[in-house]
């Protein structure tokens, strides 16, 4: 097996994986970087979402290799419990979580939203999430709180 | 106050609380955390009758070992029977503390008062805390007499802004649920299910698979198959190559007749409902009065829907000398300990649950049978742990279903437009088939595919207050004279179980549809028609404030748009909720939810925020049902396999959402989960005949259905 080197959440990895393998094995299993969800596997839920070169991507289908020379960061290189993103406050304090399941990946989409266009209105916000799916309904608190991490993030 | 029922099976004060030497206290509930808010509401209540900071409790949830068997959480009565037993069983344990704390210092138990967890004398400023009373030790007392709880002046927390417990660990991914366990040698298992729920294994070469890299195991047993890997993708892998080299006999196929057909052809027991509940005795006939002005009749259909969690169903397993550890999401660990005793054949003493986070599942999914599929690869590799999970198209293909279902309405009206008979008849399958004991038969669905397989019990109606098909079927409405049945039809082609509200979606989308059908009938205005026959003064006034506050938007009369309402107090008995729904309707016949007021009375309010999520998720899910969900089947299996086959709401479908709450600090705290489902439904009904005059009785409204009862208007 080849060794595939890739840059997670600012550190340099050299790993033995079969390069086939989605990324987000080599994340969970490989990385110990749990916060990244499994939801179907398929590109239809938005579950596995990653910034790669700041876009938000599904992680859950392509090929580790395809993400060597790129740089790729996990809801866990944003911020942590005791040192939470702007993002992962507004979310905590519109309490926009409920099973949670679907919460980091739509969160890397919204990071990756607001750091292009950090002023969007509830359209643009839903259209940067048209392939993120909750299916708790927790839609009002998110769109919520990405109105105020937009508004905290811009004072 | 009377005692929870949960008290009955566990009295032991010491199995509800535990006070630790650190100044923290564990509390137990047999309940588990499904996104509902439970264990902060668990441990605002907690923390509120014992009078200490919330951030001090630590709510431990359903574990065979260690927890209170509560059975299962779900029909939204987790806060009624484990919340107040937590509510009598914390004021239980404070007034010990006082009366240990009385004697300790020598001062009257008048002169005592609590201050997160320390008790101090107003006399002599003499104090000690309950760690140093407790820490570590027992009661070793059962709950058998009266409890005095706080009334509500005394509280401090209650209906206030309460902590974020939680969200921290979901917003930075750090919090674990059962996908993200891991245990060292922990190896990674994926079923591979036969292609139709009838196929039957012929052939399968495993030599090929074998020499897969880091392929550890396959199980077979009869038509049930997985695969042990080192490494997830492995498994993924291995599990496609099994698939592809299977060869299964598919002669037997899925009854693909229309199901509303089969609904009513197929054998069926039936039971009138009286009072809500239905009892076994004989069906009255059908008996309108001769004098009515008018009669109207409608037929409301649901189709198969599913729980359709974001997360796929998974669950660990180890099987080692000590017997069975499985960590599972299942909403019920204590009877599903005993279906896994029943198809491993083991004691269930050798078997112990844990309950694991999941993502949110909305009834019974596939977590039970997840679960059993990881027991039974355990047993494969003894001694080593393994993950399962499953892909999503097993998912979307195996779990059970919420039923498709049949009402049938008719009403006989006198002349003024008053309702004086009401006839409601349900036909549907079962919704409720948890797995629990079940001795030769299982619930569990892999029990169904071993080599000696265990068959689905048959299901029997069940009587009682609104338990499942008749679950909101008795209108909250004083007609003069109705008459309510049930109808458990069988043989139906779809494997079903408990899916959020159960019966009470389609029943109140049919009851609260019907009703703006006759209001229109009689050309009387749909909110006075209501309240003329409504003289439930909580009902009455969730109505109104939903129907009050939605005149405050934007009210669009233009050609397209409409509003709508429904209302209804789930199970007759717990959370009231109304609806009020603006949409519009395009040339296309795509519906779009612009606006959705709830008003809600779910008695006393503990944690506002949290029952606003449930209330608003309930409707948002609801809607997504209405206007877009059906599971589609052909002879050879399960046609909608994932999200692109069974699309559901996306962000740019869901409305504006505003949400008010009546609090009733006198009532007790009703759970909300539940309550707006049926609602939604029909307010999008009414909605829609607003916008564009067309009734539409048959779930899901696509734009088809709306363009089919346009050219059939
Ligand atoms: S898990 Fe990647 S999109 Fe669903
Ligand atoms: S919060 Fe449960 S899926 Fe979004």
């Amino acid at each position: 097996m080849a060794k595939i080197s890739i840059n997670v959440n600012g550190q340099e990895h050299q790993l033995d994986v079969d390069e086939r393998t989605p990324l987000i094995y080599v994340l969970r299993n490989d990385l110990g970087l749990k916060g990244t969800k499994l939801g179907c596997g398929l590109e239809q839920c938005g579950a596995c979402k990653v910034l790669v070169d700041g876009k938000a991507e599904f992680s859950c289908n392509t090929p580790v290799s395809v993400f060597e020379n790129r740089t790729v960061t996990t809801i866990e290189g944003i911020g942590t419990p005791d040192k939470l993103h702007p993002i992962q406050q507004a979310f905590v304090k519109e309490k926009a979580a409920q099973c949670g399941y679907c919460i980091p990946g739509i969160i890397m989409a919204i990071k990756a939203l607001l750091d292009v266009n950090p002023e969007p209105d509830r359209e643009t916000v839903c259209e940067a999430l048209s392939d993120n799916l909750c299916r708790c309904g927790t839609h009002p608190q998110i769109l919520k709180a990405a109105m105020r991490a937009a508004k905290e993030m811009c004072k | 106050m009377t005692l929870s029922s949960s008290f009955d099976i566990n009295p032991e004060l010491d199995s509800w609380l535990r006070f630790h030497s650190d100044g923290q206290i564990t509390v137990f509930t047999g309940k588990v955390e499904l996104g509902q808010k439970l264990i902060t509401a668990f441990s605002v209540i907690a923390a509120e009758e014992l009078d200490v900071d919330p951030g001090r409790i630590t709510v431990k949830t359903a574990d065979t070992m260690y927890s209170p068997d509560e059975g299962y959480t779900a029909g939204s009565n987790s806060m009624e029977s484990s919340g107040l037993a937590l509510r009598q069983a914390s004021a239980k344990a404070r007034q010990e503390l006082l009366r240990m704390a009385a004697d300790k210092l020598g001062e009257p138990l008048k002169s005592l008062s609590v201050t997160d967890g320390e008790i101090s004398s107003t006399s002599s400023g003499k104090s000690v805390t309950f760690w140093e009373l407790m820490g570590g030790r027992r009661f070793n007392i059962i709950i058998s007499d009266e409890v005095l709880p706080k009334t509500p002046d005394q509280y401090r927390l209650i209906g206030n802004k309460v902590p974020d417990i939680g969200f921290e660990g979901l917003v930075t991914g750090t919090t674990s649920f059962v996908h993200d366990l891991e245990l060292p040698g922990m190896l990674h298992v994926r079923v591979i299910r036969p292609p139709g729920y009838h196929a039957q294994l012929k052939e399968l070469n495993e030599v090929d698979v074998r020499k897969m890299a880091g392929v550890i195991e396959v199980v077979r047993d009869g038509r049930f198959l997985a695969v042990v890997c080192k490494r997830e993708e492995q498994a993924v892998w291995a599990a496609k190559r099994i698939a592809m080299q299977a060869v299964w006999d598919e002669s037997q196929v899925i009854n693909t007749e229309n199901i509303y057909v089969q609904l009513k052809k197929n054998t069926r027991q039936s039971l009138p409902v009286i009072g809500g509940a239905a009892e076994y005795s004989a069906v009255p006939p059908f008996n309108p009065p001769e004098n009515s002005d008018k009669t109207i009749s409608a037929t409301f259909q649901r189709p198969y829907q599913m729980h359709g969690s974001i997360g796929p169903s998974a669950a660990m397993a180890l099987y080692d000398d000590q017997g069975l550890k499985v960590w599972t999401h299942s909403q019920g660990v204590h009877p599903l300990c005993l279906a896994l005793a029943d198809v491993l054949e083991l004691e269930k003493d050798r078997i112990h649950v844990v309950h694991m986070p999941g993502a949110g599942c909305y009834g019974h999914n596939g977590a039970d049978d997840a679960a059993m599929d990881a027991a039974l690869a355990a047993r494969s590799v003894p001694g080593k742990p393994v993950l399962l999970k499953w892909e999503r198209v097993d998912e979307h293909s195996w779990e059970p279903y919420g039923s498709a279902m049949q009402v049938e309405l008719k009403a006989n009206l006198d002349e003024k437009g008053k309702v004086l008979y009401w006839n409601h008849e349900t036909y549907s399958d079962t919704h409720l088939n948890r797995p629990s004991a079940h001795g030769e038969n299982s619930r569990l669905l892999a029990a169904w595919h071993l080599q000696y397989p265990k068959s689905a019990p048959q299901v029997k109606p069940i009587p009682g207050p609104h338990t499942g098909i008749h679950r909101n079927a008795d209108p909250i409405y004083d007609f003069v004279e109705r008459r309510v049945i049930k109808h458990l039809v069988r043989d139906l082609p779809l494997r079903v179980s408990t899916l959020r509200s159960l019966g009470a979606y389609a029943n109140v989308f049919a009851i609260e549809s019907f009703i703006d059908e006759l209001a229109h009938a009689c050309c009387r205005n749909a909110l006075e028609f209501r309240m003329d026959h409504l003289s439930d003064d909580r009902a009455r006034a969730v109505l109104e404030a939903a129907v009050t506050k939605a005149k405050t938007g934007p009210d669009s009369k233009e050609e397209g748009h409409g509003r709508g309402f429904a209302v209804a107090r789930y199970k007759n008995a717990k959370c009231y909720a109304a609806v009020v729904i603006d949409l519009f309707v395009d040339d296309f016949g795509a519906i779009q939810l612009e606006r959705a007021v709830i008003a809600a009375d779910a008695g006393q309010v503990i944690d506002p925020e949290g029952l606003r999520s449930q209330l608003e998720g309930g409707l948002l899910q609801s809607a997504s049902w209405t206007l877009k969900e059906e599971v589609l089947f052909d002879e050879s299996g399960i046609v909608s396999q994932d999200w692109e086959s069974y699309p559901i709401m996306t962000f740019s479908e869901i409305p504006e959402v505003e949400t008010i709450l009546i609090d009733r600090p006198d009532c007790p705290p009703l759970g909300a989960g539940e309550a707006t489902q049926g609602p939604t439904a029909a307010a999008i009904s009414n909605a829609v005949f607003d916008a564009v005059g067309l009734r539409i009785r048959r779930i899901p409204f696509t734009p088809e259905r709306v363009r089919d009862a346009a050219t059939k208007a």
